[in-house]
């Protein structure tokens, strides 16, 4: 007895439109003449082409998104081992602790973290700057990681693998060729979640960056401080297109991945 | 012995990069503030062997917490940071369910589509979805423009730098997380118990109440926790959208930090955040693995 009310239908569309409308308006002023923001003055994509003059934001993105490849990459080798220790480890010494510590970074304070995170640099005498920020994002991604992983590593079928050892398999082997594609996309999604994260954060960088390093959300973060401004709006469309691009292809891939196992499953049960 | 590799290796990461921080931060909150590199004492002295660990207990006291407790500006900061997290929590959901009920009762082929729309904004970076409601909200902003367009308004309302602006701001970027889990619990209802209920004798309306809330309770209670625990900590809402009268202990920390140069009495303010969130942590554990426990 599912039916769709007027009341859902109104619940929906006012409900999304005020998920989307503050990022539409964002969009179509990015594209406003005036250096006054909340004025219209006519189409134009100049401040498209000054924020691409603008050094400051290019070396920025670009130490972002370098901090953002290396630290997800590391938190998603980390992160897949984590889960495997916390689904499949048994009993160790410290078990317990090694859980919390799992799953506690995904509710602390970003400025805890932050916080405790520099302190810790400054009292083992580390210089602060890319490095340091790369070991703070691969430090709290791996715990997401480790979460989406183990998730889809409890509904694993452990008879897959016993079955490769029997077959000969070397355990590193059958993980290999058994494991690692069966659970391949729990540590893809991973790793687009951690890359994600690290391409967003603000506070925690803020905190291990040093003055020698500056992401692009600090960028952001220092020049929105002084109000709206038109290259922020630019900017901000840029990655909002990259971020809809992302998702969107992404879901039709998952989408149509299934529609074809679906099918293949058909034809199996005919045959 | 692979296996104790695997073990050590994330183990020792996590204990390095997590624990030990820390205990840092205890261990800085417990200490005074001096002028030094680093900006307090004492500083432990390992040289001086056991004697050098005796003289940095002894040195260690609870100044700084003495401190926060005298000073108006810390109770005050975290009383408002309680009342704004419990607040937006309040207003999330009440915005939250009539999405995720609207999503649960939508056509099937919907269904993902309506879920894409509502993780997108997740994945869209939070600065920015912070700063799109400083163009709406401001005194010249599209907002008032809109209002006093429509002559609802004669002069522009003052809401950005306001705490009004703090609750909008939390609203807006979590309330995914309270769709979410109400959706999930939603859609595993069973339509029949609402069919049932309206054949004895139930209105719509108290078959909704009576059925479809008591039977959505783990999701109404994941999504609260899920805004509740990050709103108490927020520290760029407040900061863009809020005022100078806008307290939040997040925002208190970073001035502390990053202005003040208190390291001490910022690492006493993050020690008592944490100790507050820690009841609100443990009871959404809990309220999870009762959960699991269902399904199992």
């Amino acid at each position: 007895m599912r039916r769709l009310t007027w009341f859902n239908t109104t619940a929906l569309t006012l409900g999304f439109a005020f998920l989307y409308l503050p990022m539409l308006i964002l969009i179509i002023y990015s594209f406003n003449e005036s250096k006054l923001v909340t004025v219209w003055a006519g189409f134009s994509t100049k401040w498209y082409g000054e924020l691409l003059q603008n050094e400051a934001f290019l070396s920025a993105a670009w130490v972002t998104l370098k901090v953002a490849v290396i630290s997800s990459t590391f938190a998603t080798v980390l992160g897949t081992m984590g889960a495997l220790v916390l689904v499949r480890g048994g009993r160790f010494m410290g078990r317990t602790l090694f859980s919390g510590m799992i799953y506690a970074p995904l509710v602390m304070p970003e400025v805890i973290t932050g916080l405790s995170l520099l302190l810790l640099f400054i009292g083992i005498g580390l210089d602060r700057g890319v490095f340091t920020i790369v070991l703070a994002h691969t430090t709290f991604s791996m715990c997401y990681v480790s979460v989406v992983v183990s998730s889809r590593l409890v509904s694993f079928d452990r008879s897959l693998e016993e079955a490769a050892l029997d077959l000969g398999c070397s355990p590193m082997q059958a993980f290999r060729l058994v494991t690692l594609p069966i659970i391949a996309p729990a540590v893809i999604s991973g790793w687009l979640l951690a890359f994600t994260l690290s391409l967003d954060d603000l506070v925690i960088a803020s905190f291990t960056a040093g003055p020698s390093a500056t992401t692009l959300p600090m960028k952001i973060w220092s020049s929105v401080r002084l109000g709206v401004s038109p290259e922020i709006n630019a900017l901000s469309t840029i990655m909002i297109g990259i971020v809809a691009i992302g998702v969107i292809s992404a879901s039709l891939v998952t989408k149509r991945a299934s529609l074809r196992q679906q099918a293949e499953e058909r034809a199996a049960v005919q045959a | 012995m692979r296996r104790a590799a695997l073990i050590f290796v994330p183990y020792f990461w996590l204990l390095a990069l997590f624990l030990v921080p820390f205990l840092i931060v205890l261990k800085i909150s417990l200490s005074d503030t001096a002028l030094a590199i680093p900006p307090y004492t004492p500083t432990l002295d390992l040289g001086n062997g056991w004697q050098g660990i005796k003289d940095f207990w002894a040195e260690l006291d609870l100044e700084n917490f003495e401190f926060l407790t005298s000073d108006d500006l810390y109770w005050k900061a975290y009383l408002s940071s309680l009342k704004i997290a419990v607040i937006s929590t309040i207003l999330t959901l009440l915005v939250g369910y009539p999405i995720a009920y609207g999503m649960a009762n939508a056509p099937d082929h919907w269904r993902p589509t309506l879920m894409m729309l509502v993780i997108l904004p997740f994945w869209t970076s939070f600065l920015i979805r912070v700063y799109s409601w400083m163009g709406i909200l401001s005194s010249e902003g599209y907002l008032n423009q809109l209002l006093m367009g429509l002559g609802l308004i004669s002069a522009p309302l003052t809401i950005l730098n306001t705490n009004s602006a703090v609750y909008i701001g939390i609203v807006y970027t979590y309330l995914p997380f309270m769709i979410l889990p109400i959706y999930s619990a939603l859609e595993r209802l069973d339509a029949s118990l609402l069919e049932a209920a309206e054949d004895l004798g139930c209105s719509r309306f108290t078959a909704f109440w009576l059925v479809t809330v008591p039977l959505s309770k783990n999701g109404i209670i994941a999504g609260c926790f899920l805004v509740f625990i990050p709103a108490l900590g927020e520290f760029v809402i407040p900061s863009l959208l809020g005022g100078s009268q806008t307290l939040m202990i997040g925002k208190v920390l970073w001035e502390e930090f990053f202005n003040n140069r208190d390291w001490p009495v910022a690492s006493a303010v993050a020690v008592i955040l944490l100790l507050i969130l820690i009841i609100p942590i443990i009871l959404f554990q809990r309220n999870e693995q009762k959960q699991r426990e269902m399904d199992g």
